[in-house]
């Protein structure tokens, strides 16, 4: 063990953005430091063999929003990347019906006509114009975002480039992006289709991980943001990687650790050490290193926290020592986690009725959430501070895909499950956790006949236990919700929104910084840039 | 009509999308899924099967046939052992590369071998050339289908059904049986990945393949078309022969003609500089010998890695998404020299990926000697818009993707767990 009491920086937090930040820094030749307070790197990306050869993704579980150029940048592939495609959407209905949705376009084009001919040829143009839109943000996404508070001409000019940048935009790109900061994901879609089934499998993507419905107002960016990744160039495509997210968390381990980065576990940070530098203009407070929850200081004049705003800003520091407008938008910053899993080893692979025996209707995501209105109902329930009783499920069989996942001839199955939220009205998780497990094998069950004899084990990750294990505040998969008032140039604070913080060589790199959550390894790769333009 | 293969009863349930095209006159799937990737990931995660039938198959035996055989290939056969198998290829009197194959020693003077294209007039005739009269060359290629089995499970699914592969090595051979049949097996393959070749008699075909598919079930065993094999084999650095050469026997212009010098198969000759303990006299070996001494190659075969910022800024500056789904492409590009002069005409490319498990496009190109080291930059041609656009390309050996597995001793998921991260609990 490296037990070295000084480095050039220090990360805070080993997620996946903690991990890329601290990769760039290592690479451009500082002496770099993770500090993780779990026994394993991956924060909310990890793998965990919970019963022998079956391998859980216990939180996140599918990858589609990483950058590309991270995986050039850091030279991961050499390093085991290995992103499999997960080709095919199983979208079951009620009474028996579904919509199976693939990788050709043609043969999706049939199977959409049996609920509609129209909406066959709608959902071309509604994908078209969604991949353009994804294509004009595409630089934004790859940029630090401008400063909309400061007054100083460089970032005047910044923001005036932004503006050029979006009156730019074609006509009809720019209409369709003010329909997504403006409207539900629920309206945007009826305007084009009209099967509730194709409807209500698209709008999945607008309101996962976040504490909205299908006509929530905040839907339509959720859902935009969910198709601004990509699988090989195939806007909106996820994979899957090669041991789960785990295994993609370990690859960043050892790219980092292969440009001469420390990992040190188990070493939970108490607080940022910091002291008053009045001599430095813009800043009277400067960063000088870490104290580990054990008393161990660590000195370094970089200091990046990987997590939360809320952590990283009141927590970490004495909120006292921020101007009064950051704490009250951090303050104000949602985090209102409302996301669980339910993860399975399965005997078996589970049977849809009338598809009896097949196994490739699993191989990419299985929705269960068949119409609007149950989707609206189990929000309701969220609304009313219980979780639903009917849940929205976005499941995998990931041994479909990787058969390392689990025993030859067993399977497991990750499930994400909505609504769940944090603050339950009468009830705490601890005494729901495994109501809610029952409450997705029965759902399961209803739609996969003889689900539950499948069952060997199960693991339930409420949102307290997101908030317990991993350390995202209220067990907010995306590290604050992906809402208009706290993306790009509000993320997670106006002015605040460049990894910078009041405090001189203290950055944020977490997903709670632009771009934002989904194992996207943006923020940390914007803000090491950042870090690095500043101390070079 | 087209012929069909002995598999081909047991495949065409697995294809999904109903399309076939032809190879050597079989009809041959170019995939079984809708999604190319889905299928090249079977190679490189799982465990891939693939129909390689219509391959032209001959047996190489009598008393003469090492001579015979020591005369025509390129590789020294007596450095075959028996139970082992070469890669290699056989020229012209010019030094020019008349095709490619592997040959398998059975035993001391027993050969099998395979090969894109007809050989058997041109193996008779060469042995009565060369006045070696005891040698018999048959086309088996009737007789025998050839099952690739591919993948880094591929010793998980094969050694359920025999012990033979147990020990084998890359590049080695058996002969046993499964399910009651003779096959013969060889640990090789055209992907670049942990594999076996299974020589199957053509009765035994439906046999044979019930055992295999039965055993690879639990390993997730997909049946793979040509495209993901092509994929496959162009990160491995393997050559095509119609793609990246072409055969000296049907060439219309020198142009056309390679020699093993200038398709990067030095590797072949045994101490090629007049080696003296190198008694062979095979075919062509003075004209390369020649090129060899005069470094009188015209060009070498390389690999070509693209820059992957490049590649996606030339499509951004049109206002397009870069195509890299799915994407290969066997038509022949320009290569540039950077430099002050634009449009410098250095070069080709033949076979041309994006490489999903690099997450790069990647090409094989034939580029005059002084561009043809490793690291040395040059301008590829693509078209954009049906405009030529140049992106910068950098010079590298291949294969591009080599995992250990491919020649390590593996072991089998039934018998070895390897967890992947500790045990955890939460």
């Amino acid at each position: 063990m490296n037990n070295d009491t000084h480095y050039d920086a220090i990360v805070i937090g080993g997620g996946h953005n903690g991990l890329v930040n601290a990769a760039y820094l290592a690479k451009a030749g500082l002496k770099t430091l993770v500090l993780e307070q779990r026994p394993l790197v991956g924060g909310a990306a990890i793998t965990e063999e919970l019963i022998p050869g079956y391998k859980f993704t216990t939180f996140s579980y599918a990858l589609s929003l990483l950058r590309p150029d991270i995986v050039q940048d850091l030279d991961l592939v050499s390093h085991g990347l290995m992103v499999l495609p997960m080709t095919n959407v199983f979208q079951p209905g009620f009474d028996g019906e579904y919509m199976f949705l693939g990788p050709d376009s043609d043969v999706n084009f049939h199977e959409i006509s049996r609920f509609s001919a129209e909406d066959a040829e709608s959902y071309r143009d509604l994908s078209h114009i969604i991949n353009r839109v994804c294509h004009a943000l595409k630089p934004l996404v790859d940029k630090i975002p401008p400063n909309s508070v400061s007054q100083h001409p460089a970032d005047l000019a910044e923001m005036a480039d932004l503006n050029q940048y979006m009156d730019d935009l074609p006509e009809d790109v720019s209409a369709m992006l003010k329909k997504f900061t403006q409207c539900s994901a629920g309206e945007i879609l009826d305007e084009y289709l009209e099967s509730d089934l194709l409807k209500a499998q698209i709008v999945s993507s607008g309101i996962i991980g976040s504490r909205v419905g299908p006509y929530s107002k905040e839907s339509g960016l959720v859902w935009l943001f969910h198709k601004l990744g990509e699988y090989d160039g195939v806007q909106g495509e996820w994979g899957f990687h090669k041991g789960g997210n785990g295994g993609f968390t370990q690859v960043l381990a050892r790219a980092f650790e292969s440009m001469g980065g420390t990992i040190r576990t188990d070493a939970g940070v108490d607080c940022v050490l910091y002291g008053n530098d009045n001599g430095k203009e813009g800043s009277d407070k400067k960063v000088t290193g870490v104290r580990l929850k054990d008393s161990t200081e660590i000195s370094a004049p970089i200091v990046v926290s990987a997590l939360d705003p809320r952590r990283t800003f009141m927590q970490l520091v004495n909120s006292d020592d921020l101007p009064a407008d950051l704490v009250q938008a951090i303050t104000d910053f949602k985090f209102q986690g409302t996301a669980s899993k339910v993860n399975f080893a399965l005997s078996a692979i589970p049977n849809f009725p009338g598809l009896d025996g097949r196994s490739d209707i699993f191989t990419g995501f299985t929705n269960i959430g068949p119409s609007f209105d149950y989707l609206e109902e189990a929000f309701a329930d969220c609304l009313a501070g219980r979780f639903s009783r009917k849940p929205f499920l976005d499941c995998c069989v990931q041994s479909t895909v990787d058969p390392d996942m689990s025993p030859p001839g067993k399977h497991i199955m990750s499930c994400f499950v909505m609504y769940t939220p944090y603050q339950l009205a009468d009830s705490d998780w601890d005494s729901e956790r495994e109501n809610l497990g029952d409450t997705v094998e029965a759902t399961l069950e209803e739609f996969f006949p003889g689900f539950s004899q499948l069952v060997e084990h199960r693991e339930v990750v409420t949102p307290l236990d997101i908030e317990r294990v991993v350390g995202l505040s209220e067990g907010n998969i995306f590290a604050g919700e992906l809402f208009s008032p706290q993306m790009f140039l509000n993320r997670p604070a106006p002015g605040w929104n460049q990894y910078r913080t009041p405090i001189d060589g203290y950055y944020q790199c977490g997903s709670g910084t632009h771009p934002g959550g989904g194992v996207m390894g943006g923020p940390g790769k914007l803000a090491a840039k950042q870090i690095l333009n500043d101390h070079h | 009509m087209p012929e069909t293969t002995p598999f081909h009863d047991c495949l065409t349930p697995y294809n999904e999308t109903g399309i076939w095209k032809h190879w050597s006159g079989y009809l041959v799937a170019p995939r079984y899924q809708y999604s190319t990737t889905a299928e090249y990931y079977a190679i490189r995660d799982s465990v891939a099967v693939l129909d390689t039938s219509p391959l032209f198959k001959y047996r190489i035996t009598g008393a003469d046939c090492l001579r015979f055989l020591e005369t025509v290939m390129v590789r020294d056969i007596t450095q075959c052992a028996v139970g082992a198998a070469q890669y290699t290829c056989w020229c012209d009197p010019d030094g020019f590369v008349l095709q490619d194959g592997v040959i398998m020693r059975i035993s001391e003077n027993e050969f099998w071998m395979s090969s894109a294209e007809p050989s058997l007039r041109y193996f008779r005739a060469t042995a009565a050339e060369l006045g070696i009269q005891d040698v018999e060359i048959q086309d088996v290629s009737r007789e025998y289908g050839i099952l690739a089995v591919q993948g880094p499970h591929a010793y998980s699914v094969v050694s359920q059904l025999t012990e033979a592969v147990d020990a084998m090595g890359y590049f080695e051979l058996a002969e046993t049986e499964i399910a009651g049949c003779p096959v013969l097996i060889s640990r090789t393959g055209y992907t670049g990945d942990l594999g076996y070749e299974l020589w199957i008699r053509a009765e035994d075909a439906q046999s044979v393949w019930q055992r295999l598919i039965d055993a690879g079930k639990n390993f997730n065993i997909t049946p793979i078309g040509l495209e993901a094999l092509k994929m496959a084999r162009v990160e491995a650095g393997l050559l095509l022969l119609g793609v990246d050469f072409e055969s000296a026997r049907f060439a219309w212009v020198d142009a056309q003609r390679e020699s093993p010098i200038e398709l990067g198969w030095r590797w072949m000759l045994r101490k090629p500089e007049n080696d003296p303990d190198d008694p062979r006299q095979f075919i062509g070996r003075a004209a390369i010998e020649k090129q060899i001494n005069e470094r009188s190659n015209r060009w070498t075969t390389v690999g070509l890695s693209i820059d992957w910022h490049d590649y996606e800024r030339v499509y951004l500056e049109a206002g397009i998404m870069p195509p890299k789904h799915d994407l290969y492409c066997e038509s022949a590009r320009s290569v540039y020299r950077r430099g002050e002069k634009e449009w410098d005409y250095a070069g080709y490319a033949t076979s041309f990926l994006f490489s999903s498990i690099l997450k790069k496009p990647i090409a094989i190109a034939k580029l005059p000697n002084d561009l043809a080291k490793p690291g040395t930059e040059v301008d590829l041609e693509i078209s954009i818009m049906h405009k030529p656009v140049n992106v910068l390309a950098t010079v590298q050996r291949m294969p591009f993707f080599n995992p250990a597995r491919k020649t390590q001793q593996p072991t089998s998921a039934l018998t070895s767990e390897q967890p992947l991260t500790g045990k955890i609990s939460s």
